[in-house]
């Protein structure tokens, strides 16, 4: 049997690319192998941990679950796209080390990109809610106490209702 | 990798259908959640995939002609409880699928899959049942429509025939006109975790909130596919409303449930927490109805 | 002062980029995958291995099986190695074995030059087996005619050691004694780090090089180096940042597997990534425990005797073995001394996934028991259970014989004193009397001590190498690795304060590298700063030395009249400051009359162990028609000694105790009876605790400088997770007058004690 190829044409990280793909492969085997971006991680293929959450059009998706050929047409962004040209972090990079909110580090970039999604949302939620709109990831070091006060904080920033 | 002999994908209904016709062996995968785990775990390793992923044609929620709610199949579970539609006139679906994983896969998971996969725990599915949804199939002999409930055929099976695919659900104005409903989850966990047992009710009071006027309850994992308990129903059906009758009601229900005995839950825990979840799920439908229990 | 601080983890921004490179990160694309071919059966020999129809798949490069390998049996624990033979780790495992001892052993491997290939591959194989009786359970293993699992091991019996003190059968003849009997169990529970064990070997200058996500680095040399009977210099592993540990990672997984696939295609690089699956059931769990204990307890609130057996599910290999179990019971006579005491404890074999390190270390799985009985005495007796526990608990000055522990400050009091003002225990003890409604709410509580590092059991030495650059500003090397707990931090720390340099002078070398890394057994037993702290503070202390007797060249100020404060050389007579660490260093390095490259390189042997104690204190709400818990308030309160850094010591906390409401409420492997298979080998069945489990997680701490200490701390890594469990288990019991028994608690087990004492 041949292998079955694809173009897809995608934004990456605001990029505008094409790539010959394998139509086998899980969006997480794109984003790692073919661009090397590596936040994506890999904790247990089947949409139960997390770690590979990325953001496409607007919303977060596991990648491992997700079929790469599915990405034409669309904007994929990954951790790496939150750093400003100059270095600058954002502010929700600066809260999780603020709030010592790392510690392995495995689950990080998926949980940074799913406060990006709810961040973006522009609304204010509750403790409750947030933890809620963060059940999507497992954590084994933190007891996600602080990942919820870096999010948190990083809410009621961005809503004028915490000092920067 | 996924171990995929071949993958066709469709744009439109009409190209899956052709697919579906062309390709009898192909398995259709729409947001992949249960199709992918379950060719990487190998039970469907080296098969041929058709993806209805990219039609969307097949999404989003409307009203149509007859004040039905007509949802496509493809329609993300987050997306219905997003859905003002939905929030309107049959919220407690939009909180059923709300309990569905975590929010990516709430994302990524759709209604179509949730029911076509044919298994009793599907949060959407015994709220589906509870409202008497319809179920819309379009294959090429056109669109064939028939109750959720000669749907399920048994565990993991669904009445789709060859060259067929589910293009929406449907919950008649009837079903949902008056009615106001609770589902209750029971699982380990409050995130990320399918059901030990799923409990939908709704009701229709009478004028004067006094009366039962309708009721309808259906269950998931209380037997091998979703079911309603329709011993309950007409036990409650046309009573004054009290506690006394939310808890014959709830004890009513075993008269017709047949949950198993499996590793996951036993026979008798199941049955114990049904009662208490249908009771439960009866006296919030009667106060969301504006009813005094 | 540095020490104290908190300071931003040195790898945070890293970390928070996705810069971080973890071990498949670096793997390069074109690598070999490797994958394993585990037992379906329990228990049996194979017989056979067709090979045929796999071989035919495109993409296979080669197939090994059970009966290719050497058959060199090696250890895989990550303990230090002893030169004395009776006190080495068994050797027990094979590369790849014929015999099979459980569902999910390893039986052979395909490499392929892709992953669905060696997919493919292993589903083609084709192995014939002769089957033998299995078992699973503890006792029935011990019992006569039991399935003997290792011939060097008939009756299944790994390990038994016991206490005896005073004369039990004397003491409990005394007049009035209440008798409280009953047996515990404990699950077996995995690691659960998000990052799944991973590596990939390759050969190079004639070594064999493993990068890989492991805890011990030096050790897992070693044990590559005996698995494949070549010299252990020979080897060289390199450990990169690893997504979590937890003591999985403290054992050789599959290093040596991985190193003997790359040898056997040439040394081309293969890489073998396990699965969450494999994880699971192929990696190594907890001890599941059951104990029996039996107190006889003056109505004053006092032992008269206590009797503890304890029962350790070993499954089918040693791994770590005895030490587990036997750590659980020493803990036992310690924490509430008593005149007359029996203590038997068994380490068995059964055809269980293997059981290994796991944070804690036997102490979660005595804790559950012990405090669990704590409670069950003071309701026997009508005593409040905090006061019973501070009429009992290891008074101050206490001295244990074997490690010379001390129990130097009132620290239990005080712990207890932050958790019950805390969670307002009082009070609702008796707000939460007489409760009738189906929702209950209760409170509990419960203590632990813990040990900081080995000694006296086996080597507790660290060594540490530092190197001034140019500009002043140092590299760190140890071998005890960052597992995300912090270490690489708190190790600046240390070197800045020593030293008398800036916090971001300090470079220390996350990654290990046994080339190139000093010697050391890596991170384990919660020991790092505890022995890290004694060669970094060893060794700042000789490059210092070595500096100011630089300095007195440039100076002509006697070496004992300098000190080196905040990166610059002082005199201490005047407090002038006479020049900078990176002048007096740039001096050093491109001096024509005296070049000196200014380093440092030490070993510390301790010799010394120190007691960390703690407390847990939980509120719950109990739904007990729906057989719901919910946990609404929890506190861990720690006396870890000095904090180094408060931030990350309260972070590992949070870790330690949401590890502990999963023991405590949903975890749980559950192995099929019939088969042997595990039932729930992944991240959905297996319940670990979401963001949605929790409430707000309370860590505070009791800061008694430990004398023993090189920087006046103890363990903390492993006690957070020790005392929560049984702290949920009490509160229950206050919420419903229900005893459990065994955990997790969850609601099938709720369920069936509520029947039992007819709650409904």
């Amino acid at each position: 049997m041949p292998a079955q190829y694809k173009l897809v044409k995608c934004t990456i990280n605001g990029k505008y690319t094409e790539t010959m793909v394998d139509v086998r492969a899980s969006l997480t085997d794109l984003l790692r192998d073919d661009y090397r971006l590596t936040s994506v991680k890999k904790g247990c293929e089947v949409g139960e941990c997390g770690a590979c959450n990325v953001i496409i059009d607007h919303e977060c998706f596991n990648s491992c679950i997700y079929l790469a050929v599915w990405a034409d047409g669309k904007s994929i962004t990954t951790l790496e796209s939150l750093m400003g040209p100059n270095g600058e972090l954002s502010d929700i990079q600066q809260a999780f080390i603020d709030e010592a909110a790392v510690q392995c580090g495995f689950c990080t970039p998926g949980f940074i990109m799913s406060a990006v999604e709810i961040l973006e949302s522009g609304k204010e939620y509750t403790r409750d809610e947030l933890r809620k709109l963060m059940s999507g990831h497992l954590c084994r070091c933190t007891g996600y106490e602080n990942i919820l006060n870096a999010v948190e904080k990083t809410m009621l920033r961005r809503l004028g209702k915490l000092p920067s | 990798m996924y171990d995929m002999k071949a993958l066709y994908e469709a744009n439109t209904v009409e190209e899956a259908v052709k697919l579906r016709m062309e390709h009898p062996e192909a398995q259709i995968i729409a947001g992949g959640s249960d199709v992918l785990i379950q060719m990487r775990e190998g039970k469907r390793a080296g098969k041929e995939l058709i993806s209805i992923y990219m039609i969307d044609e097949m999404r989003g929620v409307k009203l149509d002609e007859e004040e039905a709610i007509r949802i496509g199949s493809l329609t993300s579970f987050s997306h219905i409880t997003k859905d003002p539609i939905i929030q309107e006139y049959i919220n407690v679906l939009g909180e059923a699928v709300d309990m569905v994983g975590g929010p990516q896969i709430r994302n990524i998971a759709t209604i179509g899959g949730n029911t076509c996969n044919g298994v009793t725990s599907a949060d959407s599915a015994s709220t589906l049942f509870a409202w008497d949804a319809v179920i819309e199939l379009t294959g090429p002999e056109g669109i064939r429509r028939i109750p959720i409930s000669d749907f399920y055929i048994k565990a993991g099976t669904v009445d789709i025939k060859e060259g067929e695919l589910q293009t929406a659900v449907i919950i008649p104005k009837n079903s949902y006109e008056g009615y106001k409903g609770h589902y209750i989850k029971y699982a380990n966990r409050n995130a990320m975790d399918i059901a030990t047992t799923g409990c939908s009710v709704n009701v229709k009071l009478s004028e004067d909130k006094k009366t039962i006027e309708d009721i309808r309850i259906a269950f998931g994992v209380a037997g091998p596919i979703p079911m309603r308990t329709k011993s309950a129903e007409l036990l409650a059906k046309g009573q004054p409303v009290s506690k006394e009758l939310a808890e014959a009601f709830g004890k009513e229900i075993l008269e017709d449930i047949n949950p198993r005995d499996s590793w996951r839950a036993s026979k008798d825990f199941r049955k114990h927490i049904a009662v208490e979840m249908a009771t439960r799920c009866f006296i919030e439908s009667v106060k969301l109805s504006g009813g005094e229990i | 002062m540095i020490i104290g601080k908190s300071v931003t983890r040195v790898d945070a921004l890293d970390k928070v980029t996705g810069r971080s490179k973890y071990t498949d990160d670096l793997c390069e694309k074109n690598a070999l995958v490797a994958k394993i071919y585990h037992s379906t059966k329990a228990n049996g020999v194979v017989t056979s291995i067709d090979t045929s129809e796999a071989e035919k798949i495109p993409g296979v490069v080669k197939i090994v099986t059970c009966f290719d390998v050497p058959k060199i049996y090696f250890p895989t624990a990550g303990h230090p190695w002893s030169t004395d033979p009776s006190h080495q780790d068994v050797a027990d495992r094979l590369l790849l074995t014929d015999r099979v001892r459980f569902c999910g052993d390893d039986v052979a491997a395909v490499i392929a030059e892709n992953e669905i290939a060696a997919k493919q591959a292993i589903a083609a194989l084709k192995v014939e087996y002769e089957e033998y009786p299995f078992v699973l359970d503890v006792q029935e293993a011990m019992a006569d005619g039991a399935p003997c699992l290792h011939e060097k091991y008939p009756g299944n019996v790994l390990g038994h050691s016991s206490i005896r003190k005073g004369n039990l059968e004397e003491a409990i003849k005394e007049p009035g004694l209440i008798k409280v009997d009953q047996w515990y169990d404990t699950p077996v529970v995995q690691h659960c780090h998000i990052e799944n064990h991973i590596c990939f070997a390759s050969m190079e200058n004639g070594k064999i090089s493993v990068v890989s996500s492991t805890q011990i680095p030096h050790i897992v040399r070693r044990v590559v180096g005996q698995a494949l009977g070549i010299p252990w210099g020979s080897v060289r592993i390199i450990k990169p940042y690893i997504g979590g540990g937890f003591g999985n990672k403290q054992d050789a997984l599959y290093e040596p597997l991985c190193a003997y696939l790359s040898k056997v295609v040439g040394g081309r690089l293969v890489k073998l990534d396990v699965t969450r699956e494999e994880t699971f059931v192929s990696n190594r769990t907890r001890h599941a425990i059951r104990s029996h204990i039996i107190s006889w307890v003056r109505p004053d609130g006092t032992f008269a005797a206590r009797k503890l057996e304890c029962f350790s599910n070993q499954g089918a290999y040693a791994s770590h073995g005895h030490g587990i179990a036997a750590k659980g019971m020493n803990a036992f006579p310690q924490l509430y001394p008593c005149e007359n005491i029996e203590c038997d404890a068994y380490t068995v074999f059964t055809n269980m996934p293997v059981a290994g390190a796991m944070r804690g270390y036997g102490i979660p799985q005595a804790m559950f028991p012990v405090e669990s009985q704590t409670d069950d005495i003071a309701l026997a007796i009508g005593m409040d259970p905090v006061e019973f526990r501070r009429k009992n608990l290891m008074p101050v000055g206490y001295v244990d014989g074997f490690s010379k522990n001390e129990n130097y400050y009132d620290t239990f009091n005080q712990c207890l004193e932050k958790g019950k003002a805390y969670i307002d225990f009082d009070r609702k003890r008796k707000e939460y009397e007489n409760q009738t409604g189906p929702v209950r709410k209760g409170v509990g509580c419960s203590v632990f001590w813990y040990n900081t590092a080995v000694w006296p059991i086996s080597l507790e030495s660290a060594s540490c190498r530092m190197v001034l650059n140019q500009d002043g500003s140092v590299q760190v090397q140890l071998a005890e690795t960052e597992i995300g707990q912090g270490a690489d931090t708190a190790f600046a720390q240390m070197t800045a304060a020593t030293l008398g340099i800036p916090f971001e002078m300090v470079h220390v070398i996350s990654c290990q590298d046994t080339d190139i890394t000093p010697f050391g057994t890596g991170s384990y037993a919660s020991r790092q700063t505890y022995v890290g702290g004694f060669a970094i503070k060893q060794t700042a202390l000789l490059l210092k030395e070595r500096i100011l007797k630089y300095a007195y060249e440039l100076t002509r100020m006697p070496s004992f009249n300098l000190d080196i404060k905040d990166g610059k050389i002082v005199r201490t007579t005047d407090g002038r400051e006479l020049m900078t660490l990176g002048e007096l260093s740039t001096e050093a390095l491109y001096s024509l009359s005296h070049s000196e490259h200014l380093t440092s390189e030490s070993t510390y042997q301790i010799k010394s162990n120190a007691y960390s104690f703690g407390c847990c204190f939980a509120e719950v709400e109990v739904d007990i028609p729906m057989c719901k818990v919910k946990l609404v308030n929890i506190i861990n309160v720690h006396d870890c000694g000095q904090l180094i850094n408060p931030a990350l010591a309260e972070a590992q906390v949070h870790g330690g105790m949401s590890m502990g409401i999963g023991y405590a409420l949903s975890e749980q492997l559950l192995i099929d009876a019939k088969t042997g298979k595990t039932l729930n080998d992944n991240l959905l069945d297996y319940k670990l605790s979401t963001t949605m489990d929790h409430p707000h997680l309370e860590a505070q701490f009791v800061e008694n400088y430990e004398p023993t200490s090189a920087f006046g701390t103890k363990s903390l890594g492993e006690p957070p997770a020790c005392p929560v469990a049984p702290a949920i288990r009490n509160a229950i019991l206050n919420a419903t007058g229900v005893s459990m028994y065994q955990i997790p608690m969850t609601s099938q087990a709720l369920f069936k004690r509520f029947k039992e004492e007819e709650l409904f």
